[in-house]
Parts: structure tokens; C-alpha cells; sequence
């Protein structure tokens, strides 16, 4: 007997082939899980509780996903509702779920795990020596977890597990690692640790262990001894070495996955292609930790931001922008200081130079060509006002400013009126740690609800 | 080294073109990690040898005992992890998913004997 686990895609919100999910529900499978979430895109969605991805592009992909179960009668599972896995983030993937029910007239048992975590059980365990730092080390006190908006915990198998047990319909995570959500069933069921583990972990983003990686829909056979795995678009393929490969992915090690609970290890696995589209994975193992740990995720507010942009176009300037923008930010210190009375700890100035080097700044090694130069301003100060104001204050300047005093003023271009935006809070990832629990549920909550026709009696 | 037609030159090749493909991306907020798919045996080797951990850690402007090295002939990929210079999205991140570093390796010119055949 194996299991037989459908991913439909990456995450929720990306997109998926509707003709591969049909070909995914005709196989049969015993449950339907798919990500939604990831800290991939930064730590804005966890300091606000705010999904990357629009409500309605989620909506209309869990409508079909909700449909797809109902024919097949099997669970629904999402990890990491709505990118950061938050509380709030479940609750939206409930409502968003609610209000399909009804429009889909289903009638569905409905399980939430929530992830979150309070700041004051954090400092308890911190303080009693249960809460280890992970390389590289991030220095962590009571102050720190304090001043984090939020703070959530990553759900291995067994919680998710908790989830399943109690026979809901559909199984709404908070944050979970992406694997733990497709291990979960298989494992529960019986079959072979590793090979659930390293399964999961080749099907965590869809089809990207495909040779079609959009297309999305992958299915997963997990049983006894091994794993197999298969695109469902027609024209994807699965190769050894696409399924290989992707082990390697958004990974520091090619061979170990530190997972709560214990670690995949992948060393002695053996990829065989069975067939033109599917490859057969065996070797793999689990080793169990001794004391299980689940992982931290926390946002704490750093500042407020404000962008303000000028392009250079002018051959001189362009040749000469990052001694341009040396001898402005000179100036602009002087100016700040004295009109404003800031110093160096109440704001950062920082001006990055596109078409020069704004992605890799000291690293480039290449000298720029470029026509056109975007000169990128970041403010950041303690609040939305002050960036607001210093802004203002850089604006002539940026605008007008001359590379040497005997010459005509110059004037750039402002793509548009007015030049600065207001980027709002700045959070920053602040925890890189993991906490001791004495049962896996500890930390974690399940609460059941129903959703659909009989809600309103 | 190549011929190139343009300039009519002999010239050292770039990583790139010996290659299948160069990839980097975070491993959570804290790491970058960066695969190189060598494609062949012979690639491998040749970059296997070039590539040493002190080598490319000096690229990334990194103290080697932070640089991960991973070889994995079966897959002819040779992959490499660094905690990143600044943490994912960060004030002074410029990258928010680390898949442009990549491109210092994929860029990097190869000495002259490399792709004599």
C-alpha cells in the first residue's frame, strides 16, 4: 500500500495547469496539499500578518482545490496560510474557505492550526536555556522578542498530524515547513520515514523537480520502501537529475533537511528513472533528535522608509555618478544636521546607484556602461513623519545638485510628482533559533470548526 | 579559451559558457546558497579543481571559514553556502531573494586553458 499525495503547486497564489490538476484528481489521491507560504519574499508579511499574494487569485485557485476534493473525498491541506503563517493568516484562509462553502454548497469539517507564538513564553524559554541559536548565530535577549509584531513557530509532521486525526475535511496551517505538510499522511499511514520526508521535500515547490516548473501539479507515491514521483502537465518530465537537483534547492546542504523532530539525510539515496516521466527514490533516511525542536520565525519593527528616485542622463553625470553621489551625501549630512539636528543614529541616508551597482553594491566587479543612471534614495528614522520631512529636505538637492561648483545648476529627471513614496514600517527578521518541546503540540493549537449550508442554524 | 567570431580574438571563456547553469537563492533569511550544474564530468572536474573554497569565498568578500563546500560528482554540481552578508530584507539588503549572486560566478573568466580542446 502507499500513499498517494497530489501538490498542485509551490504555493497558493501562483498559478497552476488546471488540465494537469484534472489528471492529478483522475489518479486518486489520498490527499490534496499545498504550501502557502514561504519568508522568501522578506520579512514584511510576517510583521504586519498580511499575505504576498491577492486575496482573489488565492480565492479562485482554493475554489478549484476545494472542488477537486469534493469529487475526491479526501483532505484539503494548506501550510503556511497566507505567506507568513500568522494567526491572522489562518483566520483569512478560513474566511476565504467559509465563504467558498457557501458558494460551492459544501458542507465541511474545517481544522485550524495556529502557530503563533506569545512573547512571554518565548522569555520563558529563553531563559530556561530552551531556546538554542541556530548558525549563524543571532544574538537574541528579552528585549528583542518583546519589541517582535510576531512571532511563529515552524509545525513539523506531528502537529499537522493532531490536524488530520481529527477527520477534518480541510486542514487550514499556520506556518509549517514545507514538507511537513505533505510527510504528514504518509507517515501517519505507515510508510517510510525518510523516503516521506525527502518526497516531500522534491514535491515542496511543484513541478520545479520537473523539467516544466510552471505547469505546477506533481504526484507523489510515498510506501514502505521508497518514493516516486511524476509531473501531471503532459509535456513535463521528471529526470533523475531534475529530482536530484532539486534537493539542492533554497538549501545549505545538498544532503541533511534539519526538520522539527530530526533530520533528513539523503547521502546514500538512489534515483532511478522508471520511466520516460517518473523517478523512483530509495536510501533515504530520518535521523530522530533527541529532544524535539521546532524553528522560529520572527518580525520586529526596525523604522519607517521612504523612496525618493532621480535619473541621470547627462553623459557627464552618468560617467560620474558615484562621485556625484559621494560629494551629495556629504552635503546632504551637513544640511540634515543643520537643519533638522539629526545625527547618524537617528536616520540612515542611502543612496543606491542603478545601472552602476544597486544589487551587489562593494561585490560588483564589473565597470557600468550603462546609458542612464537611477539614482534610488532610501530613508529610513523612526517614524513616517521624519522620512516624510527628510525627504523634502533631500529633494532640491537630488534634483539640482552640481558635480562642481562652476557650473550651470543642473537638473535631473523626477519620473513623477510628488519624487518621494512612502514605504511605511521596515521589519527585519530578528530570530534564528529554535525551542525545546516536551510534546509536539505544546506550542501549537488546533481548534475545529464547521463552514456551509448548516452553519446558520 | 574560444574563438569569437566578433572580434575575430581568441578569448578566455566565462564560467557561463562552460556550464548548464549557475543558480543562487536564500536558504532562509540567514544563508545564501549557490549551485553550480557543471553538466559533464570534464566541466566538473576543471571547475572542481579551480573553485576552492578560499577562491570563491574571496569573490563573495567572505572569510573562507564561513564558506560551505559541497562536491557532488554524481550530479556534476558543486554547490556552496554562506551566511548572508546582510540578513534577508534588512535595511541594507539589496537582494531580497539572493538569486543575483549567482551571477559573480556565472561571470567569472576562466583561465586560458580551460575549453582548449
Amino acid at each position: 500500500m502507499a500513499t498517494r499525495v497530489l501538490v498542485p503547486s509551490g504555493v497558493l497564489g501562483l498559478g497552476f495547469d488546471r488540465q494537469a490538476l484534472a489528471r492529478g484528481v483522475a489518479m486518486n489521491p489520498d490527499i490534496i496539499c499545498i504550501d502557502g507560504g514561504s519568508t522568501d519574499s522578506g520579512p514584511f508579511s510576517l510583521g504586519t500578518s498580511t499575505s504576498k499574494y491577492s486575496r482573489a487569485g488565492c480565492k479562485a485557485e482554493w475554489a478549484d482545490l476545494m472542488k477537486a476534493r469534493h469529487q475526491l473525498q479526501v483532505p484539503l491541506l494548506i501550510g503556511s496560510c497566507g505567506t507568513c503563517g500568522a494567526d491572522d493568516m489562518v483566520d483569512w484562509m478560513f474566511q476565504i474557505t467559509e465563504e467558498l462553502a457557501l458558494e460551492l454548497g459544501q458542507t465541511l469539517k474545517v481544522a485550524l492550526l495556529y502557530s503563533e507564538q506569545n512573547t512571554d513564553s518565548i522569555v520563558d524559554k529563553l531563559h530556561t536555556g530552551q531556546c538554542h541559536a541556530l548558525e549563524p548565530v543571532i544574538e537574541l535577549d528579552e528585549k528583542t522578542i518583546r519589541n517582535c509584531s510576531h512571532i511563529v513557530a515552524l509545525a513539523g509532521a506531528e502537529q499537522i498530524q493532531s490536524a488530520i486525526e481529527s477527520g477534518a475535511d480541510i486542514i487550514l496551517a499556520g506556518r509549517a515547513t514545507d514538507t511537513a505538510a505533505i510527510c504528514a499522511m504518509p507517515i501517519m499511514r505507515g510508510e517510510h520515514v525518510g523516503a516521506a520526508w525527502h518526497g516531500a521535500k522534491i514535491a515542496e515547490c511543484g513541478a520545479l523537480c520537473s523539467t516544466n516548473p510552471i505547469s505546477g501539479v506533481i504526484l507523489l507515491d510515498i510506501d514502505q520502501h521508497g518514493f516516486t514521483v511524476q509531473p501531471m502537465a503532459v509535456d513535463a518530465r521528471c529526470t533523475a537529475h531534475s529530482v536530484s537537483a532539486h534537493m539542492l534547492y533554497e538549501n545549505s546542504d545538498p544532503n541533511l533537511l534539519y526538520e522539527p523532530g530530526g533530520t533528513l539525510d539523503v547521502t546514500q539515496a538512489q534515483y532511478e528513472q522508471l520511466d520516460d516521466r517518473s523517478v523512483r527514490v530509495t536510501g533515504s533516511t530520518w535521523h530522530e533528535a533527541e529532544k524535539y525542536t521546532v524553528k522560529l520565525e520572527a518580525a520586529c519593527r526596525t523604522g519607517f522608509q521612504c523612496s525618493i528616485i532621480a535619473v541621470l542622463r547627462d553623459k557627464r553625470y552618468v560617467n560620474n555618478a558615484q562621485l556625484w553621489v559621494d560629494q551629495l551625501s556629504a552635503f546632504l549630512k551637513t544640511e540634515i544636521h543643520n537643519s533638522l539636528q539629526l545625527t547618524d543614529n537617528d536616520y540612515s541616508l542611502e543612496f543606491r546607484l542603478i545601472g552602476v551597482n544597486s544589487v551587489l553594491g562593494d561585490l560588483e566587479n564589473k565597470p557600468s556602461d550603462a546609458t542612464e543612471v537611477g539614482v534610488l534614495g532610501i530613508i529610513t528614522a523612526n517614524s513616517n513623519e521624519l522620512t516624510e520631512e527628510l525627504a523634502k529636505l533631500i529633494n532640491p538637492f537630488l534634483l539640482h545638485y552640481p558635480l562642481s561648483q562652476n557650473e550651470s545648476l543642473p537638473t535631473f529627471s523626477f519620473p513623477y510628482s510628488p519624487a518621494h513614496s512612502q514605504r511605511g514600517e521596515l521589519y527585519e527578521f530578528c530570530m534564528n533559533h529554535v525551542i525545546e518541546l516536551e510534546h509536539p503540540m505544546d506550542a501549537f493549537r488546533l481548534h475545529i470548526k464547521q463552514v456551509g449550508q448548516h452553519e446558520a442554524q | 579559451m574560444r574563438f569569437d567570431c566578433i572580434s575575430n580574438k581568441w578569448v578566455n571563456m566565462k564560467l557561463n559558457e562552460l556550464v548548464t547553469n549557475v543558480r543562487s537563492k536564500n536558504a532562509g533569511p540567514f544563508w545564501i546558497t549557490i549551485d553550480v550544474f557543471c553538466g559533464s564530468d570534464t566541466a566538473y572536474d576543471t571547475l572542481n579543481k579551480l573553485l576552492s573554497t578560499a577562491y570563491v569565498a574571496a569573490i563573495y568578500k567572505q572569510p573562507a571559514t564561513a564558506m560551505k563546500r559541497f562536491e557532488l560528482p554524481e550530479l556534476n554540481v558543486l554547490k556552496f553556502s554562506f551566511p548572508r552578508p546582510v540578513v534577508q530584507g534588512s535595511r541594507y539588503d539589496r537582494d531580497m531573494h539572493g538569486a543575483q549572486y549567482s551571477v559573480l560566478l556565472a561571470e567569472l573568466e576562466l583561465p586560458g586553458d580551460v575549453g582548449n580542446q
